[in-house]
């Protein structure tokens, strides 16, 4: 079979039948329609493109946070007794009480 | 006095969405037959010319009036179109074997007589569209508009947003694939 002929002869058999320009009836009419009409906001589509669009980031944040706490030099004496320190600060109360009944 | 297509244009700009109308009436015919080039079921075509004009009043701020009116929208026709194609590439490796009987008749008279095997029946044009659907995106878009259209590669470079060397090597790998499926073709059938 000769390809190359084919291929012509399809190619002349598509140019030979032009598309139809046909417009379906009142046509311009739905699309003014369409233009038209007064907008609603469709809250849930808004949302949801606010809270995608957010989403990179957020996940741009957390990993530059992973990142410095990973990467950043631990601190001599306030790094390493955070847990102290923290227990100390919830405690201050209870130990200011203790300390002022024994005063007593 | 019929107002011009630039006072249209102006007039919508200004929020007079009305003066959109007599030109989506001008332009329509010429935006159905883009869009019959690339879908088949009218209910598709529908769809893009709509989504066309939906873009056309969108975007019409972003048309400048140094071309005319026509230029953007067939770009912007051509566009949708283009998008058409890479959102529905299902069914695309359907077997040569289902060829209708009118499309093998052709078929065999091409191949026995091949000066027999008229361009203008219904079964080449048939055929072609099917070829055309094997096709991917961007061939399918390639070919169309210069082999079927017969538009130069600048004309296709503007109306696609291509540069003319993309346009240059993606009709020549659009015309290797059609190779490849008319090779397809016969060797289904013939071999």
């Amino acid at each position: 079979m000769d390809l190359a002929e084919l291929n012509r002869k399809l190619i002349a058999a598509a140019r030979a039948n032009p598309p139809s320009q046909r417009v379906p009836f009142a046509f311009e009419k739905r699309i003014m329609a369409r233009l038209t009409r007064p907008l609603v906001p469709d809250y849930r589509a808004l949302w949801a493109r606010a809270l995608w669009r957010a989403a990179a980031p957020c996940m741009a944040i957390m990993l530059l946070l992973s990142a410095w706490t990973f990467f950043a030099p631990a601190g001599s004496a306030s790094g390493s007794d955070l847990s102290q320190e923290l227990e100390n600060t919830v405690l201050a109360a209870v130990e200011q009480d203790s300390t002022a009944d024994w005063s007593r | 006095m019929e107002p011009t297509e630039a006072e249209l244009i102006a007039s919508v700009l200004k929020g007079d969405a009305e003066s959109f109308e007599p030109l989506v009436q001008k332009y329509s015919p010429r935006v159905f037959a883009t869009a019959r080039r690339y879908a088949r079921r009218e209910s598709e075509i529908e769809d893009i010319v709509q989504e066309v004009w939906l873009k056309a009043f969108q975007k019409l701020k972003s048309f400048r009036g140094e071309a005319p009116f026509e230029h953007w929208l067939m770009r912007l026709t051509v566009r949708t179109c283009y998008d058409f194609l890479r959102a529905h590439q299902r069914n695309r490796e359907a077997a040569f074997s289902e060829l209708s009987d009118p499309e093998t008749d052709w078929l065999e008279r091409f191949v026995h007589h091949p000066a027999d095997a008229a361009e203008h029946a219904d079964a080449a044009r048939q055929l072609i569209e099917r070829v055309l659907e094997q096709l991917s995106p961007a061939a399918r878009l390639v070919i169309t508009l210069l082999e079927i259209e017969d538009r130069p590669v600048k004309e296709i470079s503007r109306l696609t947003g291509w540069s003319v060397p993309l346009v240059k090597v993606r009709a020549f790998r659009a015309r290797a694939e059609m190779r490849k499926i008319l090779a397809n073709i016969a060797k289904e059938k013939y071999l």
